[in-house]
């Protein structure tokens, strides 16, 4: 509570006076809504309790993102908090992350120019995506399984803005990518990627992608239903035509 | 329905006026318990005796042949008029290429036309009289048997084999070592591995270089909680055996709290809590990097070993056998390098790896 405390009691001041009233008014907001909703699991001054950690320095895109994607405030604890409905305001979202970052400094929400696709390499972020994040995401952004009940959601209908977020901050049990791992334009690239192959407009010359999964399930269909289809049509050459019979 | 299959009504003065009884076949008694029964009596098809009912049939196979015709063409026609790049939206498909969907439903349609129609002939007016067709013994009879016996005989004495000794001798001794031969070009299956599987391009000063931005490393680039991987520097993805030297190389990179490390030697390797370890599973070689910054456990996609990268790499479940190993890692003018290179083989165990 004292560092807590002191952070919100220092740090805010001095951003107070250089910013405009409305970044302090959005301070404000957020606190109130922070002491609803937050408070009690990351404590009434974010320093973090048993329940949840601490927020100081977390930056406002962890906030943006963790409540963005209504994550957060959760619901229960488990493995894994799952996304679900998002329950905010874009307004209260900002005022939260607005609160949230005057309590040390972290990650801002990226702009729209950082997350889209123009000026990006589709092909580059490809490549990048297969080194850093399909281990667990899968070769296009499906998702997969991990440790304990844990996994690694799937990136299909995320706001790239989010997942600009994600590889920032590092959510749960996600490693971060700071711009000293990925750069900037290895973001881009790699959301610019994402979307070229996990989009709703996505294409898939090659027919039915199969849940994109990889080659076990598309061997895995093709050996049920292919050899399926195959013994059923044998079946049926083989089969007893029909016999006429006394009307 | 009845107890031989499907039935088709047809008008009465079609039928055969007397059905066929069962032929050759004989009943089981006492004496002969395993007496064949023969074949049961030959029912008729609908087609073999209503001419409207073959006709039917006729006209049926013609359409699908005709129909693997019009895919054929339709095929040729697509191939011509439907341009590469473009796309459609079909469900449930997708978004799928035109072309590709119109090529594989036409030669589908056309390969499928042409089987049902010979099968559909074969069934329905084709003779489906059941035939009895007697096994010839498989032996010979005796006399060829003689014959051949005879035969040989004659062709070894003829070829005087048995007298000739040194011309028997050393045709033995010309085909027991062309096979020679095929056993020394056994050796281009490839070079020994040497201490390949000891050694990687990691040794004392060589620098860091983060793989997705090809700039060497700075502790600073490397946040608590991050995931970063290497390479040497030196390796360049054009390289000509890039492919083969990432392999041993690759290196993950993580940042975890000096006072969160459990094992103190791995402390003594790690730069202000900056751990690199080998990404390759110590299990059957799978890249593994599916780190929780949470948990600091490393997962293996392949076979779900899991290591703990805050305890020296410690195996905590799975299959493999050994702790995934460090790289001894320091800073020189701001960049991280390597102290060391890697004390024991990485990747998956060998036999002399001892």
């Amino acid at each position: 509570m004292s560092t807590g405390g002191a952070y919100a009691a220092f740090a805010p001041a001095d951003k107070a006076q250089a910013d405009d009233t409305a970044q302090s008014l959005a301070i404000k907001e957020g606190k109130k809504l922070f002491a609803v909703g937050c408070a009690s699991c990351h404590g009434t001054g974010g320093q973090g309790t048993s329940d949840g950690p601490s927020l100081v320095g977390v930056g406002a895109a962890a906030v943006d993102f963790q409540v963005g994607t209504g994550r957060m405030p959760a619901q229960q604890p488990g493995a894994q908090v799952p996304r679900k409905k998002n329950i905010y305001t874009n307004a209260q979202i900002d005022q939260l992350a607005a609160y949230v970052a005057s309590l040390g400094a972290g990650p801002t929400v990226p702009d729209k120019e950082q997350y889209s696709p123009d000026g990006a390499n589709i092909g580059k972020g490809g490549e990048l995506f297969r080194t850093n994040c399909a281990q667990c995401h899968n070769f296009t952004g499906k998702g997969g399984a991990l440790t304990d009940g844990k996994y690694a959601p799937t990136l299909e209908g995320v706001d790239p803005k989010h997942i600009y977020e994600a590889m920032e901050t590092g959510p749960q049990n996600m490693p971060s990518f700071g711009d000293g791992s990925l750069s900037k334009q290895n973001k881009k690239d790699i959301i610019a990627y994402l979307g070229a192959v996990n989009g709703d407009e996505s294409e898939s010359p090659g027919g039915l992608d199969l849940g994109g999964l990889g080659p076990v399930s598309e061997g895995l269909f093709g050996y049920i239903f292919g050899l399926g289809a195959l013994i059923a049509v044998a079946i049926w050459v083989a089969a007893r035509t029909t016999k006429a019979k006394k009307s | 329905m009845s107890e031989t299959g499907r039935h088709e009504d047809v008008p009465e003065e079609t039928l055969p006026g007397e059905r066929e009884t069962a032929h050759e076949g004989a009943v089981a008694t006492a004496e002969n318990p395993f007496a064949d029964p023969g074949l049961p009596p030959h029912e008729h098809r609908a087609q073999d005796i209503d001419d409207r009912a073959a006709r039917r049939s006729e006209r049926t196979v013609a359409l699908l042949f005709v129909v693997s015709m019009i895919a054929t063409v339709a095929f040729i026609a697509s191939y011509v008029a439907i341009p590469i790049e473009q796309n459609v939206y079909i469900w449930p498909l997708g978004h799928i290429s035109a072309l590709n969907f119109a090529l594989g439903l036409t030669l589908g349609a056309a390969l499928f036309c042409i089987g049902a129609g010979a099968v559909h002939w074969a069934r329905t007016l084709m003779s489906d009289e059941e035939v009895a067709d007697e096994r010839h013994p498989i032996e010979a009879a005796p006399e060829v048997k003689a014959k051949v016996m005879a035969d040989f005989a004659q062709g070894a004495k003829e070829s005087q084999v048995g007298r000739r000794k040194l011309i028997r001798n050393t045709m033995f001794g010309a085909l027991a070592l062309v096979p020679l031969s095929g056993v020394v070009l056994l050796r281009d299956l490839g070079p020994l591995p040497g201490n390949k599987l000891r050694t990687t391009n990691w040794k004392k000063g060589v620098r860091l270089v983060n793989q997705s931005t090809n700039l060497p490393l700075r502790p600073e680039d490397i946040a608590v909680g991050s995931l970063t991987f290497a390479k040497p520097e030196g390796l360049e993805e054009d390289d000509e055996e890039f492919a083969e030297k990432i392999a041993k190389d690759a290196l993950m990179l993580v940042r975890i709290q000096p006072q969160n490390i459990k094992d103190k030697h791995e402390l003594s390797w790690s730069h202000e809590g900056i751990v690199a370890y080998s990404k390759i599973c110590t299990h059957v070689g799978c890249p593994i990097s599916l780190y929780e910054q949470q948990t600091h456990h490393v997962l293996c996609p392949c076979h779900q070993s899991t290591f703990d990268l805050s305890d020296g790499g410690r195996v905590i479940f799975g299959p493999a056998g050994h702790a995934l190993p460090q790289l001894h890692i320091t800073e020189k003018d701001g960049f991280l390098e390597a102290a060391s290179g890697f004390e024991e083989p990485v990747g998956p165990s060998f036999w002399e790896r001892g």
